[in-house]
């Protein structure tokens, strides 16, 4: 490990064009970010003080813990996701959330009485029991159910006459389906359903913020540790698999870490946009790094950063968070393609 | 020993066979060539040889010390490499992938190894550079020196110098060429060039769904002479 952080600071380094500029680059989002936060007529002393006033509360804290460990794997992820061509297996996995979600809200409205009567009565209760169980703390149903789903999207892609993009459209469209229309034939649709969407930061129970940090610690912690064979796996798969390395259990490696963060992320971010924390901080490094191990750094930084600042703005101005952070890494990638149109 | 035997290697894809009872082996400094048009199968047996396909007859073995693993490959270029971001040192570094064992990292003496093979392919002052603002000759010189990270005794290439210029391309012969002379690395090569690869090979395979030549280049230059094979 110490070995890995020495050849990490020594390669850096080198790399003196591509810090200053990334530095420029992240100066200038800083100073957008600010004017822009500064242009709602709320002085920049007022902003930071009710900044940190939010700060108290044990949602937001909740909501910054979560919020900061699932942007840091979501982006390092994101780096090999973008390299092999999955940048869509993030929103098709969010929709398989998205329907594996309702349907463990709808097990709620299971009772024993309600279950058809050939069952005997104690299994009846045991049903019912569990459907409520699953109800109330859906988090570990869907995270089954968006791993299993994982699966099979690279089993599809591996052997079979439906490929990449499609498999995955067909999986997220249908998921999605299914979705909503479980939700309208019980709930119907209401503010939990529009949380599942577009994301809440106060959805997080006290249980599901530790079994999120949990899972995002081993995500990071297996990352780090498999990175240069992820690397090899992505860079070049052939080679990797004629030098012995088994390429498919690394691709399972990446798709079930995906999956993991994709349903530890869904709650907060939405659905529908989850899938940003995946693609935008990857590309958005690629315009000025090329190098593998500064992509992931500055990866890492720009979506811990704009996660930091987007969640910040939602509160000051009481905007849905998932669409703030979008819109502040949307901002970085134009700034950091600026720097890089300018210095090429 | 041969390297690698293949003894009656029939290969099949959802049943329809791509090569039919192939028979040859790899000896220890051979410069095979494998030529014949495309869909003949030649990149079918490269993969067999490497294990990536399995044969649904026949048997494909290594010897003389040779493990599976061991084999280096310098596979044709695809599309995601292009612009992938990475630099010189981190491409030829993956090439020692197979050395890991179970360590999570590259240690001193695969990083020495790494800088070692750039040396000797004269790229080491490219170590920093990325891999994607390269030219195509430089490029495949970073992924041999990747594959001889991997393996000191064969050498698999596959088409090595499709679209390189020229003069890449001459550059590029003359460094395999070295390599088998100096450095005793077997090499396979399938190839579309016929003239450029066959100067320096000392064996020539003709394939066409199945062996249809299999011997020393003055034997092929005399057969095809007397209109024997294509």
């Amino acid at each position: 490990m110490g070995r890995f952080l020495e050849s990490l600071l020594s390669t850096q380094a080198k790399g003196h064009r591509g810090r200053r500029a990334a530095a420029i680059a992240l100066a200038a989002l800083i100073v957008i970010v600010v004017l822009l936060a500064s242009f709602n007529f709320k002085s920049l002393a007022a902003a930071v003080q009710e900044a940190g006033l939010y700060l108290q509360y044990r949602f937001i804290q909740r909501a910054l813990i979560v919020g900061v460990l699932v942007s840091l794997c979501a982006a390092l992820l994101g780096v090999t996701l973008v390299l092999k061509r999955y940048s869509m297996i993030g929103d098709g996995l969010s929709h398989v959330g998205f329907g594996a979600l309702s349907i463990a809200a709808s097990l709620g409205f299971v009772t024993a009485q309600s279950l058809p009567d050939f069952l005997p009565q104690g299994l009846r209760g045991s049903i019912a029991g569990l459907c409520g169980a699953i109800s109330a703390s859906p988090l570990p149903f869907t995270l089954v159910v968006v791993i299993a789903l994982a699966f099979l999207i690279l089993r599809l892609n591996e052997g079979s006459s439906i490929r990449g993009d499609a498999a995955i459209a067909l999986l997220s469209t249908g998921a999605l389906a299914v979705g909503v229309l479980v939700t309208s034939l019980t709930s119907g649709m209401n503010v939990d359903v529009m949380n599942y969407m577009f994301g809440s930061i106060l959805a997080m129970s006290s249980a599901d913020v530790i079994l999120s940090v949990s899972l995002s610690v081993v995500v990071l912690v297996l990352f780090v540790l498999f990175c240069n064979r992820i690397f090899a796996v992505t860079f070049d798969e052939p080679f990797a698999r004629a030098t012995g390395t088994r390429a498919g259990l690394y691709n399972m490696l990446i798709a079930i870490l995906t999956a993991v963060t994709i349903v530890i992320g869904m709650r907060m971010m939405g659905t529908m946009l989850i899938s940003s924390l995946i693609i935008f901080p990857a590309l958005t490094s690629m315009r000025l790094f090329s190098r593998f191990r500064h992509v992931l750094i500055s990866s890492a930084v720009i979506s811990v950063l704009c996660f930091v600042i987007g969640i910040m703005l939602s509160c000051l101005y009481s905007i849905p968070a998932g669409a703030g952070i979008v819109l502040v890494n949307l901002c970085a990638f134009l700034v950091f393609s600026l720097v890089g149109r300018i210095r090429s | 020993m041969a390297l690698i035997t293949l003894r009656d290697v029939t290969i099949a894809f959802e049943g329809v066979p791509a090569v039919e009872h192939v028979s040859f082996q790899v000896n220890r400094g051979d410069y095979m060539v494998l030529i014949g048009e495309n869909g003949s199968g030649k990149s079918t047996l490269m993969r067999a040889m490497l294990g990536l396909v399995h044969p649904c007859a026949g048997a494909v073995r290594y010897g003389d010390g040779l493990r599976r693993n061991q084999i280096g490959y310098l596979p044709q270029q695809t599309a995601v490499q292009r612009d992938f971001p990475a630099s010189v040192e981190e491409v030829v570094l993956s090439g020692c992938i197979n050395q890991l064992g179970s360590r999570f990292f590259y240690g001193k003496n695969l990083q020495r190894k790494a800088h070692e093979k750039m040396a000797l392919l004269d790229i080491e002052k490219l170590s920093g550079k990325s891999y994607r603002t390269l030219s195509g000759g430089q490029q495949q010189r970073v992924l041999l020196a990747r594959a001889l990270c991997a393996t000191d005794a064969l050498l698999l290439l596959d088409e090595p110098v499709t679209g390189l210029d020229p003069g890449s391309t001459q550059e590029l012969y003359g460094l395999i060429r070295q390599l088998n002379r100096e450095h005793g690395v077997s090499i396979v090569m399938v190839s579309h060039d016929l003239h450029g690869s066959m100067a320096d090979a000392n064996k020539v395979l003709v394939v066409d769904r199945g062996v249809s030549f299999c011997g020393s280049i003055q034997e092929y230059r005399r057969q095809r002479m007397e209109g024997m094979v294509e």
